[in-house]
């Protein structure tokens, strides 16, 4: 089995970054949504603390890697004048030019929003540390940023997958 | 350097934990809401003709998203630090802020949306 250096750093952003984005999301939005006074004892509180300021913090790391490397590392690649490049494939013909045109500027612009929301959920995990089990708002509104920036990185990861299924980075 | 959490613990060996006041909080998150509006409307200003894409085009590899998301990201965080600095001491509504950052994610979304940013292509 054959893969290019391109192949090889498309599927590290895709599936290891943006796979791995969409899987944190699940742990951090279950550890905000666990984190209530009547849910959790001192013990477990600190425990789970701990863990959720880990994953958010992880998750927004790993947010600003894929959208970093797909920005400055695979879009080159993609856009290149070379008549071979992906883009140049797509918007050649007719028939394909809408996923250059809509799927692919949609996913390279609104895969940025979710790095800055993750971060904030980062942030605000961060410092409001244990007073946040008694903030029912703030932990109800990091929830709602925090499945934004879900959708946001899962819109641009479909969009991206379905763009390189018909015009493959190689 | 101690983070307020720290502070509290220490404040609160019982682990019965204080209230911070929420306008950090409301910083962060109405600036990240900006930060995304204003992604939203450097996508539409490139699409406005060749003079615009060119200044956005900071690399010519990446194209105007190189321009687009490297001012997208320091106007987010330069008004984060000036949100932060003007609210830091102060109690906000959690909800009314939420709905200012969602309505100014929503017009980020509106701004990056090919449907909406090709009606101002002037080429």
């Amino acid at each position: 089995m054959g893969l290019t250096l391109r192949e090889w750093a498309t599927i590290f952003h895709g599936i290891a970054l943006g796979g791995g984005f969409l899987l944190l999301f699940t742990g951090a939005m279950a550890g905000l949504h666990g984190l209530r006074a009547a849910a959790l004892t001192g013990e477990g509180q600190r425990g789970q603390l701990a863990l959720l300021r880990m994953v958010t913090s992880l998750m927004a790391a790993v947010a600003w890697l894929t959208v970093i490397s797909g920005t400055w590392v695979i879009n080159p690649w993609y856009r290149s004048a070379s008549p071979t490049s992906p883009r140049s494939i797509l918007v050649a013909n007719p028939t394909t030019r809408a996923w250059h045109e809509f799927a692919f500027r949609l996913k390279e612009h609104i895969g940025w929003f979710s790095p800055i929301l993750a971060t904030v959920v980062a942030f605000v995990v961060a410092y409001y540390g244990s007073t946040l089990v008694n903030n029912n708002q703030l932990r109800r509104a990091l929830m709602v940023l925090l499945s934004l920036a879900f959708v946001f990185a899962t819109v641009a990861a479909l969009f991206g997958a379905l763009v390189s299924k018909v015009a493959p980075v190689q | 350097m101690d983070t307020p959490m720290d502070q509290t613990e220490s404040q609160e060996p019982s682990g019965a934990p204080n209230s911070l006041p929420t306008g950090p909080a409301v910083a962060a998150m109405i600036a990240g809401g900006i930060g995304t509006a204003v992604l939203g409307a450097l996508t539409v200003l490139a699409e406005t003709g060749l003079r615009a894409r060119d200044s956005l085009t900071w690399s010519t590899t990446v194209g105007p998203l190189s321009g687009e998301t490297i001012l997208a990201v320091g106007v987010w965080l330069a008004s984060w630090a000036l949100l932060h600095l003007a609210l830091r001491g102060r109690d906000v509504k959690v909800r009314t802020a939420l709905g200012l950052t969602l309505a100014l994610v929503l017009l980020g979304v509106l701004g990056v949306f090919p449907a909406f940013f090709h009606l101002f292509a002037q080429d």
